[in-house]
């Protein structure tokens, strides 16, 4: 295939999110060259389309679902569509996997690319014809002629397109979406066949030529510092090559390797070996007497305590004041790994002062410039190809793995494959922050709240931006300055707080602790009030109309829409025929993230042994319009999972400064028979922007299964998981 | 010297006897549909048929696995696909896939066992491979379509 490199001019994108930057081509053309009306999508004179996945495939399915907007809009087969993953390029806009961002932000430049290159094979057929170009159609694969019937394939027009002036945006059209052929249909995803077959490639799949394997030793405890290291056992294991040391990182963290000594190998298993030879002496630091036991009491205490005002309405302190019934609860959420099944790993080659890593990572560009960084190239210099993911819930936005690898390719003048063991995920994770919340209500005679107050603690991810950041201001949007309730009296606060390990975003963030204080309490009162749970939430979020929140102005809450997924999510889970009891209950919650609406009804079972299992869940979904219904129902059956393990198993604590826990052992995660035995996702039809949906369905869970096993045993649940206690 | 066979052909090992097959498969055969999880025995997600029974490749070392036939998840579909991977296939069991070899093996070690398993023959099973993605539902699924068997 003879590529050519086109100079391009950009222009701003005008989507309804302005996230993205489409760029189009316009000159440099050769006769027999792919043509590639947009950044996003090229054709070949034989009529192949090629259109590029910019976004990381972790298992959303976003690879499939992007190309299938300009797909359609283009109206081609997919059968005939190549989808390649794009490399790390700032022409892309942002390539970030984060965020539950991908369709939200680029949706609208998916369907320019596919509606451009439409519109130019048009004028093209129009021009060859010597017919008004309103008059022509292109519809699968073909340009008719209207009037005469007349047809000519889009591979006979590409190169004629190729000529054509690229259209504004204000010039195209967009299908009506009764003429959609893949939008809001199932497709099979691109990578499906290499999944079930072992053909798929992941980033610890990657192999480069002259390739050897590292396996790297990192301080214990957060900053530690090598005091001196002898090697000499650990070069004496069969297939070691070499040592070497990689600089620990300075403060403000951020995305930078860790630092460490790394065996290297001509295997993965020898640099393992190896690397348990190495004797180092470290000099820990300070940060040797943490305890994650302390640390609990104390961002407990801290929760109690007024923090900065993340949200006021009215006047809480006077309606306290007026000394009503008074109800309080304190709620802990610990720290948590991600544990993607595929450990972090990448592998680079530092050739000639450039680089290239083929790295499963969620954020190419944060690889170019980590990389670059770290061993003193520009990031333009930094080639990042971007594998299969297996999972990455967050962990793979911080591409310090790929650091590590480029820097001992700097250093051993070989490509090298960095793969790290279970045990360094878990104990060198970029943890989701472990959090304390007090709640506080006044209520009328009715159990509803006249004043409400909630202040959370917790380490912030702005730590690893700014060493004396103490709090989580972009936290506060994630379930705790957003809350929807029809209360005339209400605050949100925010205490500080600060710890020694990473702290990085995990599949919906805050939004898993906030929303685990915020609808357990909502649970609380409605137990207190002796009232339907259901009743009590929709009484509680009040009339259907749109809130003003603090911060972007341009996503107010739409109460109508949480209104309705609750209603959806009883409906549809037949709770009003249920009796909740002993042993056997159901739990509900509500909450809004990434601007999608979402309600669970949870049905646990505990037995004589305090056992709980989870036969059924009903997720209703309210995400906007819906590029891949079958993909995103997906997602919510694998958050109703997720979101499982968080309440019921995962902690990781640390002693003397060290992570305690290391493996699936001690860091269990949900296994098929502690998983919800079947999700049934109800997704509400909506023509409303698309909103994100890899991440919205975690924050429900925790709370409604909660809510469920206090229902069905008595026993309030403030503290996660729920496998330390005893609930019989 | 090891010798054993891989997906039907001979093979000759004189490295570490030590080293999990896992790393023999991956690093040196460059067979990597067989994944790396946990080291421990606890994910599954390296499992992998010995004789025709699922083994954890990261718990078998290569002496033990001297004289045996290994067959990984490159070796399962014989021309066309093996009823298990056809029926995860069409049920779009995978979200990022990255178990799914280890939960392939396993399952079709089961059904070798149990061809009409019971639901609780699958959670005994099947409670050893992780999913992090949460695909258990449609994994359960899948099995069920390969055996045949009511939903």
């Amino acid at each position: 295939m003879n590529r050519v490199e086109l100079v391009v001019s950009r222009r701003g994108f005008l989507g309804i999110f302005s996230a993205g930057a489409f760029v189009l081509a316009t000159e440099g053309l050769e006769a027999d060259a792919t043509w590639q009306p947009s950044v996003y999508l090229g054709m070949e004179p034989s009529g192949l389309v090629t259109i590029i996945a910019h976004r990381s495939e972790m298992g959303t399915g976003i690879k499939t679902s992007l190309p299938m907007v300009a797909a359609d809009e283009l109206d081609v087969d997919f059968k005939n569509v190549r989808v390649e993953q794009a490399i790390g390029d700032a022409k892309y806009g942002s390539q970030d996997t984060d965020g539950s961002n991908s369709i939200r932000s680029f949706y609208e430049a998916l369907r320019i690319a596919g509606a451009t290159a439409r519109t130019m094979l048009e004028r093209a057929a129009a021009s060859q014809w010597g017919v008004p170009v309103a008059e022509c159609r292109a519809r699968n694969e073909q340009v008719v002629h209207v009037p005469s019937g007349k047809k000519i394939a889009y591979a006979a027009l590409v190169t004629a397109a190729s000529k054509q002036a690229v259209p504004k945006k204000e010039e195209l059209t967009f299908k009506a979406p009764s003429e959609y052929r893949y939008i809001g249909k199932a497709l099979p995803i691109v990578d499906l066949l290499d999944m079930c077959t072992g053909k798929a490639v992941y980033g610890i799949d990657a192999k480069i030529p002259g390739m050897v394997y590292a396996s790297i030793e990192r301080s214990p405890v957060m900053g530690g510092k090598i005091v001196s290291v002898d090697d000499s056992e650990a070069r004496k294991v069969k297939g070691v090559l070499q040592t070497a040391t990689i600089d620990p990182m300075k403060p403000p963290y951020g995305f930078q390797a860790l630092g460490g000594v790394a065996v290297i190998a001509d295997n993965t298993w020898a640099a393992m070996q190896g690397r348990k030879k190495l004797k180092v002496d470290w000099d820990l630091g300070a940060n040797a007497s943490f305890d994650s036991g302390a640390f609990k009491t104390a961002l407990k205490e801290s929760a109690r305590k007024p923090g900065k005002v993340a949200r006021n309405v009215g006047d809480v302190d006077a309606e306290f004041a007026k000394g009503g019934k008074i109800i309080e609860a304190d709620y802990y959420v610990p720290l948590l790994a991600h544990t993607p099944m595929e450990p972090p790993a990448a592998v680079a080659e530092f050739k000639n002062g450039k680089v290239i890593a083929y790295a499963s990572t969620q954020n190419p560009q944060a690889v170019q410039a980590t990389v670059a960084a770290a061993v003193g190239i520009k990031p333009a210099d930094v080639t990042c190809h971007v594998t299969l993911l297996g999972g990455g819930f967050g962990r793979k936005s911080k591409p310090d793995y790929v650091a590590e690898a480029a820097v001992l390719s700097q250093k051993t003048g070989k490509p090298v494959k960095v793969v790290w063991s279970r045990e360094d995920d878990i104990h060198f994770d970029y943890f989701h922050a472990v959090a304390a919340m007090y709640m506080k209500a006044s209520v009328d005679a009715k159990g509803r709240p006249t004043a409400w107050l909630q202040r959370s603690a917790f380490p912030p991810i702005e730590m690893m931006f700014d060493p004396k950041a103490e709090y989580g201001t972009s936290q506060m949007g994630m379930g705790w300055s957003d809350v929807p309730f029809d209360i005339p009296h209400h605050r949100a606060e925010n205490g500080p707080a600060k710890a020694p390990v990473r702290i990085g975003w995990m599949r919906s963030v805050a939004n898993i602790y906030h929303a685990f204080a915020v609808q357990s309490f909502v649970d609380e009162l409605a137990a207190a009030a002796n009232r339907d749970r259901v009743d009590y939430l929709l009484d509680l979020l009040g009339p259907s109309r749109i809130i003003d929140l603090p911060g972007d102005k341009r996503y107010p809450l739409d109460v109508a829409r949480l209104r309705r997924v609750v209603e959806l999510a009883a409906e549809k889970s037949g709770w009003a025929n249920k009796k909740s009891g002993p042993g056997h209950a159901w739990g509900v919650a509500v909450h809004r993230s990434f601007l999608s609406y979402i309600a669970a009804v949870v049905e646990v079972e505990v037995d004589a042994k305090g056992k709980v299992t989870i036969p059924r869940v009903d997720i209703a979904v309210d995400a906007g319009m819906v590029v891949h219904p079958e993909r995103v129902t997906a997602q919510f059956e694998g958050a109703a999972v997720f979101g499982t393990s968080v309440a019921m198993l995962g902690e990781v604590t640390l002693a003397d400064g060290r992570v305690q826990q290391g493996n699936f052992n001690n860091y269990p995660v949900a296994r098929m028979p502690e998983a919800p035995r079947m999700t049934h996702v109800h997704i509400v039809p909506s023509d409303a922007p698309p909103a994100g949906v890899g991440e919205p369905g975690v924050p429900v869970i925790s709370p409604a299964i909660c809510n469920a096993i206090f229902a069905a045993t008595g026993k309030r649940v403030r503290e996660l998981p729920v496998k330390k206690m005893k609930l019989v | 010297m090891i010798e054993l066979r891989v997906n039907g052909s001979a093979r000759k090992f004189d490295g570490d006897g030590d080293m999990p097959l896992l790393w023999y498969l991956r690093d040196v055969l460059d067979l990597t549909g067989t994944k790396f999880g946990c080291g421990m025995g606890l994910c599954g997600a390296c499992t992998i048929h010995i004789n025709g029974a699922a083994v954890r490749s990261c718990q078998t070392t290569m002496k033990a696995a001297a004289g045996k036939s290994i067959t990984t998840i490159e070796g399962l579909a014989n021309g066309h696909l093996h009823p298990v991977q056809a029926a995860w296939e069409k049920g779009n069991v995978p979200q990022c896939g990255y178990c799914q070899s280890g939960q392939i093996m396993q399952a079709v070690a089961l059904l070798k066992e149990k061809p009409k398993p019971t639901d609780k023959d699958i959670d005994d099973v099947m409670q050893g491979n992780i999913c992090r993605c949460g695909t258990y539902q449609r994994i359960r699924a899948a099995i069920k379509v390969a055996a045949g068997v009511k939903a």
